[in-house]
């Protein structure tokens, strides 16, 4: 029989504020164990929770990202159960008004290569809410340590619903989601750090079949391609049980992305009452729309809107807008560059940042994007210099390791170590503008015909007969010139 | 008044201060002294820090003797309910839980009667976690009644008002959820003030049910509560609860209003199970404002029937909830019979908590349980409203509400050990704290055998400012309140 995987993922993206949710310690990642407390935090008797209006700002913004409805009020509950990492024993958390609605994730599935671009598709989401992080346990052999650094941190719990079905779906949609959630600077999501955590709900059921089958909910997918790899084995796991007549049980499993396997935590008999009621320590806050409006104003173009953008804007390729716009700094980048360097060299720009400058960053113990010498005013002058024939692209490259490494001037570089291209003289352009002319009748005829784009034809010949020496708008006009005698 | 010293008013001795008749020093040795004397016999403390006492009241002299006197509670010693966080003082909560606890941090009421100049006098015996009405539910042994040795001084800040009512401290502060700064100022024949929920921040206040808990003063006279109030009162960031009222000067406004006041006299607070002569007292107080030009009409407060109950609910739900921290891991007591995590909770639980802890964590929990939250919580939240509504409903014809405090004068010690008869001891009480509103209980008479009676009056939300002044005018026409205890 042939089986159906139905998806939905259950993401904790912690949002990236100075102080913890409901009290004015920092937050942070990396201190030692403990320090980043309060007697708020610890739940001293007597303290109590005041909303951080940041963190609530930053949740609004991601709903407004993903097109979600915005709740008109924010409401507060308390989740109830016991675990040492949970130092009040219940979690500040939102239970039946969260403050995000629907909305949606724009995922770009697997193209049938690499080099095209994949279908596009809206995952729907079921709810954004608002809670705090839990602390973090570290066992030995002979005890349990609790560090409360992470306790308190701002957490947004995005539930999709359950409408993906193969694990490079769940790929593409958390990628989406993380650039999203980066590109809106309300998390940076990195999952060693556990700034973004995934669980995943999978049931399989018949092709053909709607009513859902028996749901497994997978912990601990602690990088992308592990939710990939987990979400592939849960589903061959459930289809083998019953391919060989098994039922499956409702149940939470661990994945382990070391060993590949996953086990049993517990199952539905264990799970919890968690006896929500509304925080009577927290009063409902109001959120007008001039506040949405606002955040709506901070929002920026996300990554799938900018790739259309770019593809329109720039005449780019997919292989480049693919790469460019899923960094929003790299984006950018791009955007300047070509705002210095002229229109017409976006795909010169493209590629110089694609094949060029990712391979300086790549290097190891190169610099980050925003750390990196070569800023776009450098690239640009790079790619006129080239444009004008006064430097060979050969020439370029060097240039632009240089560049890379020093942050000087491509004019500087080219000058001190003498990689100027020699001035071609008129006699030579004309020559090799005469013979490519000649080599070419049809062309010369559509453009004396009038086509005047058939002109291009010519200018290749020549550049490569000046081997990168001729200036392009010198070529043109001297074409231009013979073209228009008899 | 009394002559010694340590049955003065805040107002008096604040004048012998600022006059330096009186050190606070002096004043604060006198206190101590009169504690040693009667501590044995009313237990009324937890702990007592007597060098940092004096300490404080040197510091207080120092600045007087500077010029830089912070006002009316600059040396006066003021006694703490050991449910209010002191940095670097124990806070019990008068529970096993947290009998070695010592608080790292001030709450905001003890920053702002440290910014007064108030000298802090010990932490006082109350029911464990505020649950109770007798102050027998305390981990470390009652308080005793110091009009009566063999009797409750109520609860469940009995300490409060017995170290009070017996000269071991000039002031003290409660708290009070359903009755518990109230009931005891009544049974011990003290003024005691329950602010309007928010006017005071819970930040530091040992929560037992975050949506009717309110710490207020517990003093000798209306002005005195007028006086602390003005100390204690106005919004803090710290508490989302706290609501950014503007704090008039409540002592000065006593001497502003004069009254006449419109009465209400709410029925169904004189039914079965009033004490005859409480209700002859309370009585007597309608005559009184009578005779001051006030008018007196009965009013109606339909669901008060139901006060009981849900007060019962909401309150042991939320504390279910509050008392979930104290689990032997960060702090507190710690079993060491446990041989894993779960076991730990339970373990140090079952012996850190007493039994009226348990049996409302119990309540509560299983009124939130997954089926029955719409049944009983949600259901008690609906029923609170009409609760607020009837009183605000009353309050469209009359500026306050007079009624027995409590309906029984102080009871034997081990009198009442069904919990059900002790929480019919909250009946005129508790509609006040589901209903968010200030009420004052202010001593008015005595039985034949000599135990303090109290009268309630309960205002407008806010409306401190006229529920002192119409508590005031009683006062000035009686001398109950400069009766005081032979111990």
């Amino acid at each position: 029989m042939n089986y159906e995987a139905v998806i939905g993922l259950e993401v904790h993206v912690q949002i990236k504020t100075h102080s913890k949710v409901f009290t004015r310690v920092a937050a942070g990642y990396g201190q030692p164990a403990n320090t980043l407390t309060d007697p708020v935090v610890l739940a001293l008797p007597g303290t109590l929770p005041v909303m951080n209006k940041a963190a609530l700002d930053a949740a609004i913004k991601a709903g407004l990202l993903l097109n979600a409805a915005i709740a008109p009020v924010c409401k507060w509950d308390r989740k109830n159960y016991f675990y040492p990492d949970s130092p009040k024993n219940y979690q500040i958390s939102q239970y039946d008004q969260p403050i995000c609605v629907g909305g949606a994730v724009e995922i770009e599935l697997p193209g049938p290569a690499r080099n095209v671009m994949g279908a596009h598709r809206l995952v729907p989401l079921t709810r954004i809410h608002l809670e705090e992080d839990v602390g973090k346990l570290h066992h030995s052999a002979t005890e349990s340590l609790v560090d409360y650094n992470r306790a308190g941190t701002p957490l947004l719990e995005i539930v999709s619903e359950p409408e993906m079905h193969s694990a490079e779906e769940a790929f593409a949609y958390l990628t989406s989601l993380r650039a999203t959630m980066i590109y809106g600077g309300i998390s940076d999501c990195d999952m060693e750090k556990g700034q973004l955590r995934c669980d995943a709900n999978i049931s399989i059921r018949p092709v053909g079949e709607t009513k859902l089958g028996t749901k497994v909910e997978l912990k601990n997918l602690n990088s992308i391609s592990f939710v990939r790899d987990g979400i592939d084995l849960e589903i061959k796991r459930q289809v083998a049980v019953l391919e060989r007549g098994g039922v499956l049980i409702q149940e939470t499993r661990d994945y382990d992305g070391q060993t590949g396997t996953s086990q049993s935590l517990r199952s539905k008999e264990m799970a919890h009452d968690y006896r929500y009621f509304p925080d009577p320590d927290l009063m409902p806050v109001k959120v007008d729309a001039a506040w949405q409006e606002r955040l709506r104003a901070e929002c920026p173009e996300l990554p799938l809107a900018k790739q259309r953008r770019f593809a329109e804007r720039y005449q780019l390729p997919y292989t480049l807008t693919s790469v460019l716009v899923w960094q929003r700094a790299l984006a950018d980048y791009f955007e300047e560059t070509v705002r210095l360097a002229g229109l017409d060299q976006a795909q010169v720009v493209g590629n110089w940042i694609v094949n060029d400058l990712l391979r300086e960053l790549a290097a190891p113990a190169a610099p980050g994007l925003a750390e990196a010498k070569v800023r776009p005013s450098h690239l640009a002058a790079l790619v006129q210099l080239v444009g004008s024939g006064a430097v060979r692209a050969h020439a370029a490259k060097e240039i632009f390791t240089e560049m890379f490494a020093t942050g000087e001037s491509p004019e500087a570089i080219a000058d001190r170590r003498g990689l100027k291209a020699a001035p071609t003289d008129a006699g030579e352009l004309e020559q090799w503008c005469r013979a490519a002319i000649a080599g070419n009748a049809k062309a010369q005829a559509e453009f004396r015909a009038g086509k005047d784009s058939a002109i291009n034809a010519f200018k290749g010949p020549v550049m490569k007969a000046a081997k990168g020496r001729a200036d392009p708008p010198r070529v043109d006009a001297m074409l231009r010139q013979l073209l228009a005698g008899p | 008044m009394a002559d010694e010293l340590f049955f003065k008013s805040i107002a008096e001795l604040g004048d012998l201060l600022a006059a330096r008749t009186v050190s606070a020093t002096e004043l604060t040795r006198a206190v101590l002294a009169r504690t040693q004397a009667v501590e044995g016999r009313l237990h009324a403390f937890n702990s007592r820090d007597e060098a940092e006492a004096l300490a404080q009241a040197g510091a207080s002299d120092a600045r007087r003797a500077a010029g830089q006197a912070r006002g009316p509670l600059d040396g006066i010693p003021v006694g703490l309910k050991d449910v209010i966080a002191v940095a670097g003082q124990p806070l019990t909560a008068s529970s096993r839980m947290l009998a070695n606890f010592v608080s790292p941090y001030d709450a905001t009421v003890t920053a702002r009667l440290k910014a007064a100049g108030a000298v802090f006098w010990g932490r006082l015996n109350c029911d464990e976690f505020a649950m109770g009405s007798s102050t027998e539910n305390s981990a470390f042994g009652p308080t005793s009644n110091p009009w009566d040795l063999t009797r409750v001084p109520g609860g469940s800040s009995g300490g409060s008002a017995a170290a009070l009512a017996a000269g071991a401290a000039i002031a003290t502060l409660g708290s009070d959820t359903g009755g518990s700064i109230r009931q005891p100022a009544a049974l011990c024949g003290v003024v005691g003030l329950k602010p309007t929920y928010g006017l005071v921040s819970r930040y530091g206040l040992v929560a037992f049910a975050s949506s009717l808990d309110q710490i207020g003063p517990l003093t000798r006279t209306v002005e005195d509560a007028a006086i602390m109030l003005g100390a204690l009162a106005g919004h803090d960031p710290l508490d989302s609860t706290s609501f950014p009222a503007d704090i008039p000067d409540y002592r000065a406004e006593l001497k502003r209003r004069p009254g006449p006041w419109r009465l209400g006299i709410p029925k169904e607070y004189f039914g079965a199970g009033l004490d005859p002569e409480v209700q002859a007292a309370v009585e007597r107080a309608m005559d009184f404002y009578r005779a001051q030009g006030c008018t007196l009409q009965e009013v109606s407060l339909p669901h008060t029937q139901y006060c009981l109950d849900t007060y019962y609910i909401i309150a042991t739900a939320e504390a279910s909830s509050n008392l979930a921290r104290y689990d032997g891991v960060r702090y507190g007591h710690r079993s060491t019979a446990a041989k894993d995590a779960v076991d730990l909770y339970r373990q140090s639980r079952a012996e850190g908590f007493g039994a009226e802890v348990k049996r409302r964590i119990i309540l509560g929990t299983y009124v939130l349980s997954s089926g029955y939250y719409d049944a009983y919580y949600l259901r008690a939240q609906k029923v609170r409203t009409l609760i607020r509504q009837d009183f605000l409903n009353a309050y469209r014809e009359v500026d306050a509400l007079l009624t027995p405090t409590s309906p029984v004068p102080a009871f034997k010690l081990g009198e009442k050990s069904d919990p059900l008869a002790l929480y019919l001891c909250d009946i005129y009480t508790i509609g006040v704290n589901l209903a968010g509103l200030p009420a004052v209980s202010v001593p008015c008479g005595f039985t034949a055998g000599g135990l303090p009676i109290g009268l309630q009056l309960i205002g407008r939300p806010f409306d401190e400012a006229n529920l002192l002044a119409l508590a005031g005018a009683y006062e000035r026409g009686h001398d109950w309140h400069r009766r005081t205890p032979s111990l």
